[in-house]
């Protein structure tokens, strides 16, 4: 097999207001062979996306290359293309103009792009469809002129950036099924598919390997083998197993070894962005539940997508309600305790809770007990913030906690004078 | 297989495509007539009369048109030219945009006098350096406004058709017509339409003035009714504001409408909204046989071949820049180039500067505190008359606003009264002035007025409408009537349009001081007491200090309550007024 693309220690920081440059991707190693459909998994805010970015050469990556058959690349990787989530169709080019316009940068005549155009938009079954504009469309015929403005150029690799997320199940179930059909029986001259995205069974579908990446920084976390046979069985037991692995993988915490010489420094932790009623609403779904269960058949269950799931998750864990072994989700003590009390017990409990795991809170409030006025700016506690996150994800992780605070009654929160005080001084 | 596309079968010829025809034919003659009369040979001393004859007006108004339109075509590429640049090159950005800015802010009919002399000279002993001087000033009252709006549309592409553009391999020419100019076309119409709208004030006020003692005429109707004006002639006044009325609300029916409803195509959401704005005369167009051929044998080779050249020039750039990139290592030209031509243009201002500063040396403090203070007697002013605008305007405009049966009526009324020049109603009002003795003092407020309120209209209407309608229900549940409703409801949503409104009044109001508060009725001049009378009575002199001092302390005086006013309140209706 022809080793087709290779990125070779990749890494990504943003410079971003705010003083310490946030690291997004770390040491990423991948080789793409001839003939390989890859998927490219990862909780939400893990930088897959940034990662398709950088092999696509829209971004550069901050040290290590990219290289396309043995050369790296400088700009734009003049062997792809590209699908997009949003579609990202010009709205005032037919279907026809649309898919022309992977051929602009070639040299060929307007007869010759034309003929090709029409070629694919036969095969991607948007014949009849030719001279209508996307406002006519529906979505899944819209990601189809995306797909097939992409296979025109006749790229030797594919991108796909969560390419049917944006569709509703049985449409997006058709367009897989219609695209795999095309890469199995060869009827595109695509070498090879990269396709980012969350959703497990998706790739588990689709790919015939599949990388793992695990969150801030993303890093690679597991390169599986996808070998069961095509068509494959959605309801088969080496189907779910397979899923299953991944699903315990994508939820294994990172352990991160602090060099003992500095303990007093309390690395802060990205907060999951959750609200205390959505947390409420999960854990009382648990406690009904009643028993140990498998995070991606609790997915299933609750029709949940792992974009929404997954912060539930997280947070329900860092506040010691629930706990995940090996896949598999638990209410503990405080959990239960906390899913069958009143509405002002929760209040006192989720405030111990997060008194107890969330160091930061703790910080806060002994800084407002220390002041005479009991009142702080937020600013204050932002830029404390802005060390770790910058300036901007500083301000939601800000909001987020005000919220979580005003629920545990904490705090209280004045808008127009941007000042955070403690309850009891009113 | 055209089950979804707009379809367009071949038609016959008709009687419309006749009158089409003949009317293409007549606009061609008529430009090459009008335009033969733009170079005459002119001097101050021997101008061609204005005749106060009804028959010459349609001559006259095709001049004023004339002169409007190649105004909004300069606006035009300028915008292009300016706003591609300030928004692809970081450096150039950081200082075109806040020059964009300030030169917004500026009343641009007080540079009137330093242009039409700088435009003369350049075309000794022909009437184009009036001409031009003339259109510039049209041309300053439209660009900047127009320039922001593609600016603005280049940097908010959005970001995953870019990344699809990039992915494409299209170069920066496949790239602004296939995606920027698309994206940019709706503002670009829109801002262009009232832009122009705003231009007739320009028109009317820089086609007749008295600068450096010297009166000079160019035909058209703001002569013609600056000479029935001399002459008293009431009836004269009649026709002229007859004809201009005419000229906006053909402009608007055959030229920006049909531009409104065909710019709808570049609607970025991929949803079709209920409310499409329709013309006849883009129906018409639409329909006819002719137009298709003369797309398709004139416009469409015509276009390939403009196409084709870019398209290399392009190509030909990316790759000598690629070629010097990789040669010379020199990683920042792009900064480096404009830097040089920054240090270049700074370097030519040097001079004139310099004379600049020791001419206000040379001034007597006493004549700048002076100054100063006619500059606050302006200020009081426009003051009173952004507030009785707001008295008004409020009341009218949000019954207007909430009654959407109103709003229809009234909505293109409003807009052909804004974009009528109110300089041009000037002579009625010094009429009663003159005829009751009223103290111009206080008088001029009301010309102040005549031109600026609308703005404050407008928004109020544009804020009354567009208060959701769960919020107006909640209100009739909770019995909030009077007041309170006012206080709750109305005030907070329309605060944001309110504010728009406001900032665009003041500038019209600064503006408008030049030309109203020095206005003459047959024998019978008023005055008031203020930095715009001061600024005019300057430029009829002809007396440089006194114009340069006056423009820079108004200029002052503009850029300070931009800054210190309506920047914040722009700010806190931004944060706080907001309804998403």
């Amino acid at each position: 097999m022809k080793n087709l693309m290779e990125i070779k220690n990749v890494n990504k920081t943003f410079a971003i207001e705010g003083r310490s440059a946030a690291s997004i991707l770390e040491n990423i190693n991948i080789s793409i062979q001839e003939g390989e459909f890859l998927a490219i998994l990862g909780p939400s805010g893990s930088g897959k996306s940034t990662l398709l970015r950088i092999i696509a050469g829209l971004l550069p990556a901050s040290s290590g290359t990219v290289s396309y058959l043995g050369s790296p690349i400088d700009g734009v990787n003049p062997g792809v293309a590209m699908v997009f989530q949003s579609f990202a169709l010009f709205p005032w080019l037919s279907v026809l103009e649309n898919v022309m316009l992977g051929l602009e940068g070639k040299n060929l005549t307007k007869d010759e792009k034309q003929t090709k155009a029409l070629q694919v938009i036969d095969i991607v079954g948007l014949d009849g469809f030719e001279n209508a504009y996307p406002k006519e469309l529906s979505g899944g015929m819209r990601q189809r002129v995306g797909i097939g403005r992409a296979l025109v150029s006749e790229p030797d690799v594919l991108l796909m950036d969560e390419a049917f997320s944006a569709l509703d199940v049985l449409t997006a179930e058709n367009l897989r099924r219609d695209l795999l059909e095309l890469w199995l029986d060869k009827k595109i001259p695509t070498k090879a598919i990269i396709l980012v995205t969350h959703g497990i069974e998706e790739a588990v579908y689709m790919a015939d390997r599949a990388i793992i990446l695990s969150k801030s920084p993303a890093e690679i976390v597991k390169d599986i083998k996808i070998t069961i046979p095509r068509w494959r069985d959605k309801k088969s037991p080496e189907f779910l197993a397979i899923v299953d692995e991944i699903y315990s993988f994508m939820t294994k915490k990172k352990v991160v070894v602090l060099p003992p010489s500095l303990p007093q420094i309390k690395k802060l932790t990205q907060l999951p962005q959750v609200s205390a009623g959505a947390l409420t609403g999960f854990l009382e779904l648990l406690e009904d539940l009643n028993e140990k269960i498998d995070l991606y058949k609790l997915a299933n269950r609750f029709m949940m997508d792992i974009e929404d799931f997954f912060p539930l998750v997280e947070l329900s864990t860092l506040l010691q309600f629930a706990q995940v072994v090996e896949g598999d989700i638990e209410l503990t003590a405080e959990g239960i305790q906390f899913a069958r009390a009143t509405v002002l017990e929760r209040k006192k409990l989720f405030s111990k809770q997060l008194l107890a795991h969330v160091p930061f809170v703790q910080q806060m409030i002994t800084i407002l007990q220390s002041k005479s006025n009991k009142k702080m700016n937020i600013e204050f506690f932002e830029d404390l913030l802005a060390h770790t996150f910058g300036d901007k994800k500083a301000q939601s992780q800000m909001t987020l906690l005000i919220s979580w605070e005003r629920y545990a009654e904490l705090v209280e929160y004045d808008q127009d004078k941007e000042q955070v005080y403690l309850e009891s001084t009113i | 297989m055209a089950l979804f596309t707009a379809n367009v079968s071949k038609r016959k010829f008709s009687i419309i495509d006749f009158f089409i025809l003949t009317f293409i034919f007549i606009l061609f003659y008529t430009i090459l007539k009008l335009g033969a009369g733009m170079s005459i040979p002119f001097s101050p001393e021997q101008q061609p009369p204005i005749l106060l004859d009804p028959g010459m007006l349609p001559y006259y108004a095709g001049r004023s048109l004339l002169r409007m339109f190649i105004a909004f075509g300069a606006s035009l590429m300028f915008t292009f030219v300016y706003g591609y640049i300030a928004a692809k090159n970081k450096f150039a950005q950081k200082i075109l945009i806040p020059l964009l800015d300030i030169l917004q802010s500026v009343p641009v009919l007080g540079f009137l006098s330093v242009t039409i002399v700088a435009f003369m000279a350049f075309f000794p002993g022909s009437l184009l350096g009036v001409e031009c001087a003339s259109i510039f000033a049209i041309f300053t009252g439209q660009a900047w406004n127009m320039t922001f709006s593609f600016y603005h549309s280049l940097i908010t592409t959005p970001k995953d058709l870019e990344e699809a553009a990039s992915i494409l391999h299209l170069n920066w020419w496949q790239k602004l017509i296939k995606l920027e100019l698309p994206v940019a076309m709706i503002g670009l119409v829109w801002n262009g339409m009232m832009s122009f709208g705003g231009g007739w004030f320009f028109l009317a006020a820089s086609e007749a003035i008295s600068v450096l003692g010297e009166n000079i005429h160019l035909p058209g109707v703001g002569s013609f009714l600056a000479a029935a004006v001399e002459a008293g002639d009431m009836e004269a006044i009649y026709y002229s504001i007859l004809t201009m009325l005419i000229m906006i609300i053909l402009v608007d029916q055959l030229f920006w409408r049909p531009l409104v409803v065909w710019s709808q195509k570049f609607k970025i959401e991929l949803s079709e909204s209920a409310d499409m704005p329709s013309s006849y005369v883009y129906n018409l167009l639409h329909r006819s046989a002719l137009i298709r051929l003369i797309n398709e044998w004139v416009l469409n080779p015509f276009g390939r071949v403009f196409n084709y050249i870019f398209n290399q020039i392009a190509e030909l750039s990316t790759f000598a820049s690629q070629g010097i990139q990789s040669r010379t290592q020199i990683k920042n030209l792009p900064t480096i180039l404009p830097l040089c031509f920054t240090i270049w243009v700074l370097y030519l201002l040097a001079e004139p500067a310099q004379e600049a500063f020791a001419m206000l040396a040379a001034m007597e403090s006493r004549e700048l505190l002076s100054i100063l203070q006619l500059g606050f007697y302006t200020f009081i002013r426009v003051i009173i008359a952004l507030l009785l605008g707001l008295i008004w305007t409020i009341p009218v405009g949000v019954k207007i606003g909430l009654t959407p049966k109103l709003s229809k009526t009234f909505q293109p009324i409003i807009q052909i009264a804004a974009s009528f020049p109110a300089n041009m109603l000037f002579p009625f009002i010094t009429i009663l002035f003159v005829k009751f003795h009223v103290d111009f003092q206080w008088g001029c407020i009301a010309l102040m007025m005549l031109g600026t309120q609308w703005y404050i209209l407008f928004n109020v209407i544009a804020g009354a409408s567009s208060i959701p309608n769960d919020l107006i229900e909640v209100s009739s549940i909770f019995n909030m009537n009077g007041w309170k409703k006012w206080k709750t409801l109305i005030l907070p949503s329309i605060f944001p349009h309110l504010v728009t409104g406001l900032i665009t009044a003041s500038g019209g109001a600064w503006n408008a001081s030049i030309v109203s508060e020095l206005v003459s009725w047959h024998e019978n001049d008023l005055v008031a007491t203020g930095l715009g009378a001061y600024i005019s009575q300057a430029t009829t002199q002809g007396d440089w200090p006194k114009i340069v001092l006056g423009i820079t302390v108004m200029c002052i005086f503009v850029v300070m309550i931009n800054r210190f006013v309506w920047h914040r309140l722009y700010h806190l209706a931004e944060v706080k007024y907001h309804i998403d």
